[in-house]
């Protein structure tokens, strides 16, 4: 093989049209469609006593207005996508509301004209009566369960799980030090700068629904649609075009509008689009991130930690559309990278009168290193201890894996670290991080995490080669910005041996490849990569099978290089790709060429039928992968920060990260995903902090409150690598998508604790709440 | 008005903003709309050559002047512009989003200072907001620009 394309810096392909203003995002097709506006609720909770539409349809340019009682499924609660035993008391909305609401921002009805000015204007004219209802906000609040968000839900408590390795009270006995902690960790909001939109169109003539989706799972879309219009699921497609950066939320199944796009669609006989604006993004699509933690943890003189008890309240919002996977991962994610011979954790998933929770980048693992890496540095200062230290007694040692941490993951096993180096990743951070800049109220942070990555079911991919030798390739994930198009085809020409520039990769695209799971919890190169690998080695042995009688030799002599299928050592006996992809196919291709070799003239033909048994046309495959467990990617990051202790405003002097996520497939892209990472994680340390007041009402629901950094905010970061392969994969990849945020509450609490000599116990921060807690 | 350097008459709506007149009445749809009230960037257009929020102007404010969008900058059929070009070798964008904005920022910085020192760089792109690279890329990408427009 002359080029190896796999971990080469390879310039993306799928620039050039973004670049060029080219690119399609929903919001920009528009195939004449009527548009769309909904009436949500100003309260956080209240009874809808009445509604009425009636001026709303009277506006001129109005072509429908829909309640719940419009609705065939009006009456049907939303799927719960992953239930579980422990979840006891799910609980989702209905698409809309029509008797309570139990967070501002609940849809409740939906207006469609003929342009979105008409559609708004419109909807301040639907009339709703509501009759106010206590509002539960906080965490704790639910816990203290003096109201109810659900009145069929005691305590508020949806669901309740406790899991113990080893025994904790005992150990705690027993402990030289014990420590109570508590932690608290408020909302986020992963705010993808392209929101939410849905176009839909029915074609009666062919009865086909085609829907384009701004979301980070168009197979599962597709599946659901087709089950909730009585479809079979070849009559929907599902295409996920352009997406503008997802993170998590724009994976729910189902949001209202991605139900009833299409629903106005079939009834009205016209494509209907709906595009959501920024104010509505705030409240309508899911956040994360809130929770209470009360640690006790039992440690010995020299600062080994020997037990660990975790309690924790998990902030689910007013439904769980998404189960409880967010705080089966942060349970299973505070151990992290150190041993903890006993380990406890209970937590309850509860109620509040807030939007919703679902997985934002990080997914529960923020405020699991959070809890752990502070734990750690109260241990440290207890003991008069070097954070540093500590931390290095407490890691588990490379000849430790595979490693059983022995708590549930969202995958349904148990958690089994496969691989790493941790001691690694923290000698090369402070390697990398140099001495302490000169100064007053300059801290040091520094954290270490673990990541489970490329989690299940599958994911699969088709190779195909063309006549004319390129190669096209689909899988059914989208991409919202981690350059698919550019890695997948990275994987498969390194099997073809052809130039990166002559594969072409479609991804979420439901009419290109219709199984799939999507985009979330850094699985794409894992599971998706690769099922691309497969799927392209099959077409290579499938060219090797074909090409093998043309040039009389054996298929085990053949190798791919070059855009060709030759005889090793032999370079010039070889036949074009493309002319195998014709030899593939008993038939002539009327252009393109080579159909003197495909030809039952030719020179020698194969003995029986053209298609022998088990043979199929095409050079093509379809390859699945199905990972055994997941891949656990691994880190450290470190960090000076400055804290001016007038005005608060914080300083990152320099900010490192060592990263482990497996063999890289590139080098340029990782680099983006880490640097966005860390950037995002930054945000989420100290400007980004969801202000609800005690109402339940968002008050910074805008970007001119909701402070996302620019790039005055977030220094230069500086990456370093450690490979250690997965073990479980093919490729020995591990995902390398949430890595960047995971630490970063936990280096930015540690950094500024020891700058200012305030304990801090708690994200987000900002300028104003330094100056509160050094009052 | 004129967009791109072609005459186009004015909306019928005096309520059109500009950035839907952009995508929706013309087409132009490489002009993004990400918050609506000014604060992201997404939206940017060159008005008279200089960076303005498309999204915080009526379409009939424009009337009388040129606009310039991302998909004014190079022929579809030619090279990329400067500043397109540096984005893309310094892997300057991922989702694609916000980049049209940050591209027409750029292209009015480097109109400004075609050889920005850092400081410049980073005041020149502070107005534009990215979720997906946290900048380290675009600051690379603004100084690669100016090296190949001055070529």
């Amino acid at each position: 093989m002359t080029t190896r394309w796999f971990g080469a810096p390879v310039q993306r392909v799928e620039d050039d049209r973004l670049l060029r203003g080219h690119g399609r995002f929903t919001d920009d097709i528009d195939g004449g469609a009527l548009e769309c506006c909904f009436v949500r609720s100003p309260y956080a909770h209240a009874r809808i006593t009445s509604i009425d539409v009636a001026a709303a349809r009277e506006v001129r340019g109005v072509v429908a207005v829909y309640t719940a009682a419009d609705l065939p499924f009006g009456g049907v609660d939303l799927p719960l996508l992953i239930p579980h035993p422990n979840l006891t008391h799910g609980r989702t909305q209905r698409c809309l509301a029509s008797e309570v609401v139990r967070y501002a921002g609940e849809a409740v009805a939906f207006v469609v004209a003929e342009s979105r000015y008409v559609a708004e204007d419109a909807a301040e004219l639907v009339h709703v009566e509501y009759e106010a209802l206590p509002v539960v906000i906080t965490p704790e609040a639910a816990a203290r369960a003096e109201n109810l968000v659900h009145d069929d839900v005691p305590g508020n408590v949806a669901a309740e799980m406790l899991q113990e390795v080893g025994d904790v009270a005992a150990a705690l006995a027993v402990a030289p030090h014990r420590k109570t902690l508590h932690f608290r960790y408020e909302r986020g909001a992963a705010s993808p700068m392209e929101g939410r939109a849905v176009w839909a169109r029915w074609s009666e003539a062919e009865r086909k629904l085609t829907v384009y989706d701004s979301t980070q799972s168009p197979t599962s879309i597709r599946g659901g649609l087709a089950v909730l219009f009585g479809l079979p699921e070849s009559s929907v497609e599902v295409i996920a075009p352009d997406v503008g950066g997802g993170f998590g939320p724009k994976i729910m199944l189902f949001y209202p509008d991605e139900l009833l796009v299409p629903f106005a669609a079939m009834q009205l006989g016209r494509p209907v689009k709906w595009t959501e604006d920024r104010q509505e993004h705030f409240t309508a699509v899911n956040q994360e991130r809130g929770q209470v933690h009360e640690v006790e943890v039992g440690f010995d003189d020299e600062g080994r930690v020997l037990a660990l008890g975790d309690d924790f309240i998990h902030d689910g919002g007013a439904y769980t559309p998404y189960g409880i996977i967010l705080p089966i991962i942060t349970a299973a994610q505070v151990p992290g990278p150190y041993r903890i011979p006993s380990y406890r954790v209970r937590f309850r998933d509860v109620y509040t009168n807030a939007t919703p929770t679902s997985p934002y980048r990080g997914a529960g693992r923020p405020h699991a290193c959070f809890v752990m890496e502070r734990t750690l540095d109260a241990i440290a200062a207890e003991l008069s201890l070097d954070r540093v230290e500590v931390r290095r007694r407490n890691l588990i040692q490379p000849d430790q894996f595979p490693y059983d941490v022995g708590v549930a993951w969202q995958d349904g096993n148990t958690v089994v670290y496969d691989s790493g180096n941790y001691p690694e990743l923290l000698d090369r951070a402070l390697e990398k991080l140099g001495p302490r800049p000169p100064g007053d109220h300059v801290g040091m942070g520094l954290a270490i995490y673990v990541e489970g990555t490329g989690v299940g079911p599958y994911e699969g991919a088709h190779v195909q080669v063309l006549v004319s030798g390129k190669v096209i390739a689909a899988t059914g994930i989208p991409s919202q910005g981690q350059a698919h198009a550019t890695v997948w085809a990275q994987v498969v020409a390194d099997e073809l041996g052809v130039d990166v520039k002559d594969v072409e990769v479609t991804s979420g695209d439901t009419r290109r490849f219709s199984w799939g799971v999507g985009t979330f919890a850094s699985r794409g190169a894992v599971t998706a990569g690769n099922a691309m690998h497969i799927a392209a080695r099959m077409v290579a042995t499938k060219a090797k099978h074909i090409a093998a009688d043309h040039l009389e030799a054996n298929a085990d002599d053949l190798e791919l290089v070059d855009g060709r299928v030759r005889v090793k050592g032999s370079p010039d006996r070889g036949i074009p790709l493309g002319a195998v992809a014709v030899l593939s196919n008993p038939v002539r291709y009327a252009f393109g060429g080579g159909t003197e070799a495909a030809t039952q003239f030719a020179g020698k033909p194969r003995p029986g039928p053209p298609l022998q048994d088990g043979e199929q046309p095409g050079l093509e495959a379809t390859g699945y992968y199905s990972p055994p467990g997941s891949t656990w990617a691994s880190g450290c990051h470190a960090a000076y920060v400055r804290v001016d202790p007038k005005t608060f405003r914080l300083e990152i002097l320099k900010y490192v990260v060592v990263h482990d996520c497996g063999r890289v497939i590139n080098p340029l892209v990782l680099q983006g995903q880490i640097e966005g990472g860390v950037a995002q994680g930054i945000g989420g340390a100290f400007y980004e902090r969801l202000a609800y007041d005690a109402d339940g009402q968002l008050r910074n629901a805008s970007f001119m409150e909701f402070l996302i950094p620019y790039a005055t905010e977030i220094p230069p970061i500086e990456i370093d690598h450690i490979e250690t392969p997965s073990p479980l994969n093919p490729l020995g990849v591990k995902g390398a998508g949430e890595a960047g945020v995971i630490p970063v509450g936990a280096v930015i609490a540690s950094a500024i604790d020891e700058a200012l000599g305030i304990p801090i116990t708690e994200m987000p921060l900002s300028p104003l709440r330094l100056f509160e807690l050094t009052r | 008005m004129r967009v791109n350097g072609v005459a186009h008459p004015p909306p019928q709506d005096p309520r059109r903003l500009l950035s839907d007149h952009l995508r929706h009445d013309l087409g132009l749809t490489g002009t993004h709309v990400g918050c609506e009230h000014g604060v992201c960037g997404c939206c940017t257009v060159l008005l008279d050559g200089a960076a303005v929020r498309s999204c915080l102007m009526l379409a009939v404010q424009a009337e009388g002047h040129e606009v310039t969008t991302v998909e004014g900058l190079a022929r579809d059929d030619g090279p990329l512009h400067a500043v397109q070009q540096a984005f893309h070798e310094c892997h300057g964008l991922q989702c694609g989003f916000c980049t049209p904005g940050f591209v027409m920022s750029v292209v009015g910085l480097l109109a400004q200072h075609p050889n920005p020192t850092a400081q410049e760089i980073e005041e020149g792109i502070a107005g534009n907001l990215c979720r997906c690279t946290g900048y380290a890329s675009i600051r690379r990408a603004v100084a690669r620009a100016a090296e190949l427009s001055a070529q």
